[in-house]
């Protein structure tokens, strides 16, 4: 079965690029041989029915898919033109350059301060600590919201502000990446719209894959969409392209709301 | 069908509708006596543990009080000597409570990390296999006789001791300090795991996606994290250490001595109790009503001990949420 593939990457290349990666959890295998390049500088959705392997998928790209036990990756993501699955990688370095948002707001139970210092204090960062926080907080359109209380435990935050810190944090590390597993799915309307934006505003600076369940937002916040179905990727274009004239059957069936 | 209007339930039973109730719904008088005296049955089995606490209680009040009736407050809680069946009797609790003390801030010394250690070992490193094997290990280690880890100190500890200090006396604070470290450590150990294993897996994943190390991971987020559950650990063990009885009366000696050297002989508060009660006291002397004053004084000191982990453990409950 062919995919139907139809990304052209700008003189600014790959950030990330799979190549047949598969992924078995167990005999389990939950992704088929699925090759897909991340164009810099660009946001770029996974969906597909509940299942269909798109976290799984964006959990290899930062290797932390090694965190699962019986986990196993066959299959290359490049980065920087290096296989992130060569013995020689170190996955610590990894997800030091690939942040991570995910699907419920993760704060550590620390002051919004130190969450957002945490990741540059065990990376050693040795230059201005408020600024990189204020600057962080700045970035996700948090820092007018809680400038004044900087020390108040994270968890005195709204769910939409504690998503906001959780992209400040990954974004105090300075990620040439950020990925995101379904980083709206547990916020109401006002505090989705807010993340949206933001991820459009981050668009400038960072690239972005985003793994949704929602259409409209994949509609909305992307420039390419790639749809899994059952492990495999089925199409992979610019979004405009997967939800008003998709080429497969499938994806035409999905966006449509015909199934999933 | 029509409505019977002399059909009505005979006990009664509230039904206040002119509707014949078909026998298989009827109210059953038979199996609400049955529900009641089950309830009852259970009542009185919960009622026995809160009388006897209260009995407990009552009695160690009433001798206490005949106690302190003739010995003041001041000289129980500040003399240094504890000389109760001396032709001069003092009656300073302070060498009994040093000598407590010196047992559960020994075995504190070697419990805590330890245990605290090998609950980040089980919870955050161990592979699900040398979980298997370690934890029934622990659990018996909590399962040993404590009379056997008297002996153990006794017969394997302060020899050992007495080759490193030659001065150490036979019967000493430091041996007892070491097996009921020993002997607490399964406490430490199996309730800090419990804590750490609470910490949301998000929040590790949330760490490592960050680029931390497993050691950054376990240190900086799951042990804070878990922080209050890890403290009362803590709290419990230690005051399980000092309501040790059997290990600290065969190993420690029974030298009511004002000291914080641990390798001297002394006593604890409850090995001066297990002496008392094993002789041949009179009822209603005074040597007799001083086991009462220093039992009050070890449940106060556990029941505190107690509730401030209660506290501790309240409070954290409140922090992923």
């Amino acid at each position: 079965m062919a995919t139907t593939y139809d990304v052209r990457l700008g003189p600014e290349g790959a950030a990330l690029e799979a190549k047949n990666v598969s992924v078995f959890y167990g005999d389990k295998q939950a992704i088929d041989t699925v090759s897909l390049a991340v164009p810099k500088k660009q946001v770029v959705a996974l969906i597909g029915p509940s299942g269909c392997g798109k976290s799984t998928l964006l959990r290899c790209f930062n290797r932390m898919n090694d965190l699962v036990k019986g986990a196993r990756v066959e299959g290359d993501v490049e980065f920087r033109g290096q296989n992130l699955y060569d013995p020689n990688i170190d996955p610590v370095e990894v997800r030091r350059r690939i942040g991570m948002v995910f699907q419920k707001p993760n704060p550590f139970p620390k002051s919004i301060y130190d969450n957002v210092a945490f990741g540059p204090r065990i990376n050693r960062f040795e230059g201005n600590l408020d600024d990189l926080v204020e600057t962080s907080l700045r970035q996700a359109a948090l820092w007018d919201e809680v400038n004044d209380r900087l020390g108040e435990s994270a968890y005195a935050l709204s769910g939409g502000q504690q998503q906001r810190l959780c992209i400040a944090r990954t974004l105090a590390v300075k990620p040439e990446l950020v990925l995101m597993d379904e980083p709206a799915s547990a916020l109401d309307p006002i505090a989705t719209q807010r993340i949206e934006e933001l991820i459009y505003e981050l668009k400038e600076e960072y690239t972005i894959v985003i793994v949704t369940h929602n259409m409209q937002q994949a509609a909305r916040i992307s420039d390419y969409t790639a749809f899994l179905y059952m492990g495999k990727l089925i199409e992979y274009g610019p979004t405009d392209t997967i939800f008003t004239n998709p080429r497969e059957e499938r994806t035409e069936a999905y966006v449509t709301g015909r199934f999933g | 069908m029509a409505p019977d209007q002399n059909v009505m339930p005979s006990d009664g039973g509230g039904a206040s509708t002119a509707l014949s109730i078909d026998s298989d719904l009827r109210f059953k008088r038979s199996r609400n006596v049955q529900e009641q005296a089950i309830g009852l049955l259970l009542f009185l089995c919960a009622a026995v543990s809160t009388l006897v606490t209260v009995g407990v209680v009552a009695v160690l009040l009433t001798e206490t009080v005949r106690f302190f009736s003739q010995v003041s407050v001041f000289e129980f809680l500040t003399g240094t000597q504890w000389t109760p069946a001396f032709q001069e009797k003092h009656f300073g609790v302070l060498p009994l409570l040093a000598g407590s003390f010196m047992v559960a801030a020994g075995s504190a010394l070697i419990a805590l990390p330890i245990g605290l250690l090998t609950a980040i070992f089980l919870s955050e490193y161990a592979t699900a296999r040398l979980q298997a094997i370690l934890k029934p290990l622990l659990e018996i280690l909590a399962g040993i006789p404590t009379v056997v880890y008297g002996y153990f100190a006794l017969t394997f500890i302060t020899p050992l001791m007495r080759t490193f200090f030659p001065e150490t006396d036979v019967f000493n604070a430091a041996s007892a300090s070491i097996v009921v470290g020993i002997m607490i450590i399964p406490t430490v150990s199996s309730l800090s795991e419990d804590a750490l294993r609470a910490v949301p897996q998000v929040l590790r994943e949330g760490a490592y996606g960050l680029g931390a190390t497993k050691l950054e991971v376990s240190t900086r987020v799951v042990v804070p994290a878990a922080l209050s559950g890890i403290i009362a650990s803590f709290i419990l063990a230690i005051s399980r250490a000092i309501g040790e009885t059997m290990a600290v009366t065969i190993a420690a000696g029974n030298l009511p001595n004002m000291t914080l050297n641990p390798l001297e002989s002394i006593q604890t508060m409850t090995a001066y109790i297990v002496s008392v009660s094993l002789g041949d006291t009179p009822q209603g002397t005074i040597v007799y009503q001083t086991l009462f004053a220093v039992g009050m004084t070890l449940f106060v000191i556990t029941l505190v001990m107690n509730i401030l982990s209660q506290w501790v453990l309240a409070r954290f409950r409140e922090e992923y949420e």
